[in-house]
């Protein structure tokens, strides 16, 4: 188990890269503290992956240092690192049982035999696979194949952290979530410093102690699901995280308050404005917008009713603003709305700005 | 499972088969029509029963061409097969050295047969070949016109050279449809070189052997041209093959009966031996 340091990582792919655009992963300065769970959550192309294989030590970034307790791992190679990690399709090897399996990265690093044995019956049964063991691992379904990689991920003990890629996308919904509880559970036993990369925010909101969000090769915000919901540090956080995402309306701000189109909008405080005044917008998400009789008036578009509660979208100034409302709750004939300030966010350049008294 | 049985289905390989029938089922049975009789000019057939097998069965000469060809069959599937291998496991995947190293691969193979025979024939040549004379040079004594050891090392090099690319292509088909991830889980599994090998290349490979082995031994256990143009079967009779062996038996001498025999023979034993390959490689793969 390891503290994970990234000095300044940048990779990209092609040779002699020029311009930012050129870098899967633009710049990321991060501590993945030893012990801890976190998820990467971000879209398809957002550099995920290739983070993951840096610090696994697949590939080798194009610039910047990754250190494992203080010491400098950035030339060893994947064995010397001694990491752990689950790819999205299941691995296996064909030729060899279900134990056989589980049992060759152990015999590859010549533990002892009767450890391997212990090690392997242990991962077997928490993989559910125990009448598996002696049967060859090709004819099994793509979720046994997909638990056999997890296995194999998880069968070392002495790992320094354990990598997972998008581990569940192959495996069905139910055995997903007995799957994670397992995980979590794994984690609390023994401790493992663990890097969870998914783009299922569920996924990552109940993984993880911290979520790591990325974007465009970036980093752009590491929090506890908590912050990530109320304080998103960039729009696109809020507009990725939650169900539905942050409204996002461009606004003129006037010291405390907010101005679009014939509408003022009052902030619980003024904020921060940047030197160079640039491209201002509020967010608010859809369960801090109260839909009665009072506020800024709308028009109602489509109302989806998904069982738990109701998403409305209304139109406002012509701006999208979805609302949600309770299930039973109905959309008054004559509808406002206004945005409770415990949720108001402001964002210059889609980056939130601190609001002050 | 219930299919819908669909008659006119026939009709469809009706061209086919009357093709095959053309080019296969009626030359083989004027051969089985010749090997069950004795002919003699002007066309007076006489019954034979049996007689030619049972002479071809207990021929000394048979026997030898037999073993010579089954030895030289195994000698270039124990050489081309491993050497296929390692080449392709060493050939580029990506970059511009594929397409170089795939025309290079390709070429021998282009070369028609009796082309081949004639380069080596030359290239063998102590008094004008580049490696006859090379070798003599050097003070080696290789000859391949009177020693048979050199004539078989001759035709044996010149089948390498011939065939090899043939089991590389098939194997480098086999390796490149092998997905990144699972080098990538072997590396994190700290598997060794040669774990790769054995259980992610080779079982990957698996299939496309079977095809190489299978067409490297039919065509191996056939030849005829190259060995006739180099060494036309000498010295002696070192270098007769089964083919070559037929086809003086047949043409030279015209002993129809016997050389119709010895064909069906000769083409009993491929079927049997290709099918015992197929099965045992094809159970091994099931099994696993």
């Amino acid at each position: 188990m390891a503290r994970i340091e990234l000095d300044h990582i940048r990779h990209a792919y092609g040779p002699n890269p020029k311009s930012d655009a050129d870098y899967a992963l633009k710049e990321v300065h991060h501590t993945w503290e030893d012990g801890g769970a976190y998820a990467l959550l971000g879209p398809s192309g957002c550099g995920k992956t290739t983070l993951l294989n840096i610090i696994s030590g697949l590939i080798h970034p194009s610039h910047g240092r990754i250190l494992f307790n203080g010491q400098d791992v950035t030339d060893l190679s994947t064995q010397e690192r001694n990491i752990a990690q689950v790819f999205q399709f299941p691995v296996i090897y064909d030729t060899m049982t279900v134990y056989d399996n589980l049992a060759f990265p152990l015999r590859n690093r010549g533990v002892a035999a009767a450890d391997i044995d212990r090690k392997v019956r242990e991962t077997l049964d928490m993989i559910d696979l125990a009448s598996w063991a002696d049967k060859k691992a090709r004819g099994l379904t793509a979720d046994q194949k997909q638990k056999i990689s997890l296995g194999r991920g998880l069968v070392r003990s002495d790992v320094n952290a354990i990598l997972f890629d998008e581990p569940l996308t192959v495996i069905d919904p139910h055995m997903k979530w007995v799957l994670r509880s397992q995980l979590k559970e794994l984690h609390r036993r023994f401790g493992f410093t663990m890097v969870y990369v998914t783009h299922d925010q569920t996924e990552a909101l109940t993984f993880a102690q911290k979520v790591v969000v990325m974007y465009e090769g970036e980093i752009v915000q590491i929090g506890t699901p908590h912050e990530l919901f109320e304080r998103p540090k960039h729009t696109f956080v809020g507009y990725f995280i939650g169900s539905p995402g942050m409204n996002v309306v461009p606004v003129e701000i006037e010291g405390k308050k907010a101005r679009f189109g014939g509408q003022v909008v009052n902030l619980p405080g003024a904020p921060d404005m940047p030197a160079t005044k640039g491209r201002m917008e509020l967010g608010i998400r859809p369960e801090y917008v109260r839909l009665g009789r009072e506020g800024m008036p709308v028009t109602i578009g489509k109302v989806e009713d998904i069982g738990r509660h109701k998403i409305v979208r209304t139109q406002l100034e012509g701006q999208e603003i979805a609302v949600i409302l309770a299930e039973d709750e109905e959309v008054p004939a004559d509808p406002h709305i206004h945005f409770d300030p415990k949720g108001i966010n402001v964002y210059a350049n889609s980056w939130r700005v601190a609001l002050g008294e | 499972m219930d299919k819908t049985w669909n008659n006119k289905a026939w009709f469809m390989v009706l061209p086919v088969l009357l093709l095959v029938a053309f080019s296969a089922v009626i030359p083989l049975m004027t051969v089985v029509n010749y090997s069950v009789q004795d002919t003699f000019g002007n066309n007076q057939f006489f019954w034979a029963g049996t007689e030619w097998y049972a002479e071809m069965l207990h021929s000394e000469r048979f026997h030898a061409a037999l073993l010579r060809n089954l030895f030289f069959s195994f000698i270039i599937l124990a050489i081309e097969v491993p050497l296929g291998i390692l080449i392709a496991l060493n050939m580029p995947r990506k970059g511009w050295g594929v397409p170089v190293c795939l025309v290079l691969m390709s070429l021998p193979l282009l070369i028609p047969w009796n082309v081949v025979g004639t380069i080596w024939q030359v290239f063998g040549r102590v008094d004008i070949g580049l490696l006859g004379r090379t070798l003599s040079m050097l003070g080696i004594n290789y000859n391949y016109v009177q020693n048979p050891l050199h004539a078989w090392v001759t035709v044996i090099v010149m089948d390498v050279w011939h065939w090899t690319s043939l089991v590389v292509l098939l194997c480098y088909a086999g390796l490149v449809s092998i997905p990144d991830a699972f080098y990538q889980a072997a590396k994190i599994d700290g598997a060794s070189r040669w774990a790769v090998f054995r259980y992610i290349q080779l079982p990957k490979m698996n299939r496309v052997l079977l095809i190489a082995v299978l067409l490297r031994f039919m065509d191996s256990f056939m030849i005829y041209t190259e060995p006739f143009v180099v060494t036309g079967g000498g010295p002696g009779n070192s270098t007769t093959f089964l083919s070559i062996d037929l086809v003086k038996m047949a043409v030279g001498q015209f002993d129809l009966g016997p050389a119709a025999a010895m064909s069906i023979i000769y083409f009993l034993i491929i079927l049997a031996l290709s099918w015992v390959f197929y099965t045992v490689m094809t159970n091994y793969d099931a099994e696993r």
